[in-house]
């Protein structure tokens, strides 16, 4: 499609330029010899002179140009890659401090942790000290009350019981007889209790 | 008048006949746009060569393309043609600008006439065979000669490349001529449909004409590249002899 217009476009236009090329000479100029030397010469002059300029002015300094931008980029990676070697370094001795201040902390964290879990231990251990003591001394008071308290109690009860008997019969009887029967009902009564 | 085509072609005298010993070396259309494509070339990269690290655009361009034709050169040539370095660099940027500045409507196009080309190509077929010889001796008629051909096929093989190797001027002038030669003659003739078929019927070849401005711009390029890479491969031959 695109082809057949253009050969008609061409068509058309052969058609055209013969019309209007029909009165003057037709042919390619390039053919013309008439200003051929010419052409030549200026050729060789322009173009002699633009080789002439530019290998010997312009070329020479776009490669000095060139290279000393090569030779200045290398210079300076080298210089960047030093300058990373240092700070490496120094970060390095950095995180050392870092880690050293770290431990040093650490370390004075758990000695004084360790001195104030030694002072609660003390501490601690003298309290519980005080503290079995008083348990010591009120078991012992304790036992004594115990004691006491029996003998006491049958006591009570002696007299109690004598007095009420005295009340009921109106007459003294045997203490020591007594004191046997009391004795013998508490004594019933505590394995009872222990017992249970 | 203006209708021809070929009238673009046409070189016409500018300023005084200039003429030695009845020779006429007159200052033409031609002769001006050599001139100032020389000019444009020289003061382009002239402002490229500023001393700087970071380079402004002009320095760019002017060390980019110098990059570009020193890789062409040791990519076809080998090392051994960096002393022709200079001599291709200023032949690729005069094509490349003449056919650039032909490419500016009403101007003229140095490399669409043979004479221009053929001289050229002749200069780098004469320097080529000279620098060959030099470098190889008689040696260098042994490129005529490839190696690994059966006896029975060498004179035919031998006048074949005798013949190929002869015709690389005219093969180089040749193409480049035309093509620069087609390619404006094609868009004066869309140009010229443009104003035949009016407002009607103009805008289809209007806008060939502005397609095939870019063809052509791309052509330009083109065909100074290959006349460039040609000479490279023409040196190569002559450098580093294969056979």
């Amino acid at each position: 499609m695109l082809k057949k217009i253009i050969f008609q476009f061409l068509a058309l236009s052969l058609i055209f330029t013969y019309s209007a090329q029909s009165a003057e000479s037709g042919g390619m100029p390039q053919l013309n010899p008439e200003f051929w030397i010419s052409q030549i010469f200026w050729l060789v002059l322009t173009f002699g002179l633009l080789f002439i300029v530019l290998s010997n002015f312009i070329l020479p300094k776009i490669s000095n140009n060139l290279e000393t931008r090569k030779s200045q980029i290398l210079e300076n990676i080298e210089t960047a890659d030093k300058q990373r070697e240092e700070t490496e370094k120094k970060v390095k001795e950095f995180d050392k401090i870092i880690n050293d201040t770290k431990v040093e902390a650490k370390n004075f964290f758990n000695s004084e942790r360790q001195k104030v879990l030694d002072k609660i231990n003390n501490k601690r251990l003298s309290l519980e000290k005080d503290i079995e003591k008083e348990i010591i001394k009120a078991e012992e008071e304790i036992d004594q009350l115990k004691k006491t308290s029996q003998e006491k109690v049958t006591k009570i009860a002696i007299e109690t019981s004598s007095d009420l008997v005295k009340q009921l019969i109106g007459e003294d009887i045997n203490k020591s007889s007594l004191s046997a029967i009391v004795e013998d009902l508490s004594k019933k009564e505590m394995e009872k209790h222990n017992g249970i | 008048m203006a209708a021809n085509p070929m009238y673009q072609f046409n070189v016409y005298r500018i300023g005084p006949e200039i003429k030695i010993n009845n020779i006429d070396i007159s200052f033409t259309n031609a002769s001006l746009f050599m001139v100032i494509s020389s000019l444009a070339i020289l003061i382009i990269f002239n402002l490229g060569t500023k001393r700087s690290i970071i380079p402004n655009k002009i320095q760019l361009l002017a060390e980019l393309s110098y990059s570009f034709i020193s890789k062409m050169i040791s990519d076809t040539a080998g090392s051994k043609a960096k002393p022709y370095f200079s001599f291709i660099f200023s032949l690729f940027m005069f094509v490349l600008f003449c056919n650039m500045f032909g490419m500016i409507p009403y101007s003229f196009t140095v490399t669409s006439h043979i004479i221009v080309t053929f001289v050229l190509a002749a200069f780098i077929f004469i320097g080529v065979t000279i620098i060959g010889f030099i470098k190889h001796g008689l040696g260098y008629l042994k490129l005529f000669v490839p190696s690994g051909v059966p006896m029975v096929l060498l004179p035919l093989i031998v006048v074949i490349e005798i013949i190929s190797y002869l015709s690389r001027p005219i093969s180089l002038s040749v193409r480049l001529f035309a093509n620069m030669m087609a390619g404006h003659t094609m868009m004066k003739v869309f140009g010229g449909f443009v104003v035949s078929l009016g407002i009607v019927g103009g805008w289809l070849p209007l806008g060939f004409s502005v397609a095939l401005t870019g063809l052509e711009i791309l052509v330009a390029f083109l065909q100074a590249y290959v006349f460039a890479i040609l000479t490279c491969i023409y040196l190569n031959d002559a450098l580093n002899l294969h056979h």
